[in-house]
């Protein structure tokens, strides 16, 4: 190869990038952010970080990358912004919930095993996706933001409290307070069908063993 | 003997973090008698990994029609742009 540039990609016009990234980033950040205003603010402000950035870009990976990781930290930005103690949206009472889910004893009030504790039954079905999208929809803001970051984004928890300032003891109960929610919302969705009746299962074996074929 | 409300606690956590030896066989020792608790366990690994394949799925219902900026953020993006470049 006699041109050096061949294996590189050469950065587009910014006046063309609206018209050709616009709603990719406005798709991924809308993901993260379950907000339309918030998630166009955060594309608007990678375009501009981009624009400053650009002589940077170094030609190595596409620009829809770029602009991606870019876009990314934008993500980040903003969910520190609105989960701040003084944010108007992000400082949501989020009292204690284990009430709702444990009784006086602190036994469970309900049977958390999806599909009788078959979820992977479930995958096959549109059903538990819609279920399952559903269910994050209704998360609260704090709990689902720290959720995504942790299992769509697969951050660190230590990433995560850097990025947020919290502490992992506030994370963890956040994540917990996220999976408890999750897991009785998608059991009430999917309570209709699926064998909930202990009789199918094996009884008696330990965490962890499996059953095969049974 | 921990409760159902401080195991499922510690499970949560233990996705994050290897507990400390004592907890760990607490939570062991109840997750080998409660079915609810293991099922819960099990159920929090398999979510995991259901999300680490499908996170797609999981953020754009497929038969929807996708999102896009609207008319207005885009103009104003654009303005926003021209703007800088100067």
């Amino acid at each position: 190869m006699t041109d050096s540039n061949v294996s590189r990609h050469k950065a587009s016009d910014p006046a063309e990038w609206v018209d050709q990234y616009g709603d990719v980033l406005f798709r991924f950040a809308l993901s993260r952010l379950r907000d339309p205003d918030a998630a166009e603010e955060v594309v608007q402000e990678t375009f501009v970080a981009a624009l400053r950035a650009r002589h940077q870009y170094s030609g190595e990976g596409s620009e829809r990358a770029w602009l991606t990781g870019i876009c990314r930290r934008k993500i980040v930005d903003c969910i520190r912004r609105r989960n701040r103690p003084d944010a108007a949206t992000g400082g949501e009472q989020d009292n204690d919930p284990s009430a709702e889910f444990f009784d006086a004893k602190g036994n469970w009030r309900f049977d958390p095993r999806i599909m009788g504790g078959r979820p992977e039954a479930a995958m096959e079905r549109e059903e538990f996706w819609e279920a399952f999208r559903s269910c994050l929809k209704r998360l609260p803001q704090r709990q689902a933001d720290v959720f995504m970051l942790r299992e769509f984004d697969e951050l660190s928890g230590d990433q995560i409290c850097k990025e947020l300032g919290i502490t992992s003891s506030n994370l963890w109960v956040l994540l917990h307070r996220a999976r408890l929610r999750l897991t009785r919302c998608m059991k009430f969705h999917l309570e209709k069908w699926g064998p909930t009746d202990d009789a199918s299962l094996p009884r008696g074996l330990p965490f962890g063993v499996r059953v095969d074929g049974a | 003997m921990l409760r159902c409300r401080e195991v499922s606690r510690l499970v949560s956590e233990s996705m994050e973090r290897n507990l400390p030896l004592r907890q760990r066989l607490q939570v062991w020792l109840h997750l080998a008698m409660c079915r609810l608790c293991a099922g819960f366990a099990r159920q929090l690994r398999f979510l995991r990994r259901a999300i680490q394949e499908n996170s797609e799925r999981l953020t754009q219902d497929p038969t929807a029609p996708e999102p896009t900026l609207s008319e207005e953020a885009r103009e104003q993006i654009k303005a926003a742009l021209r703007e800088g470049q100067v």
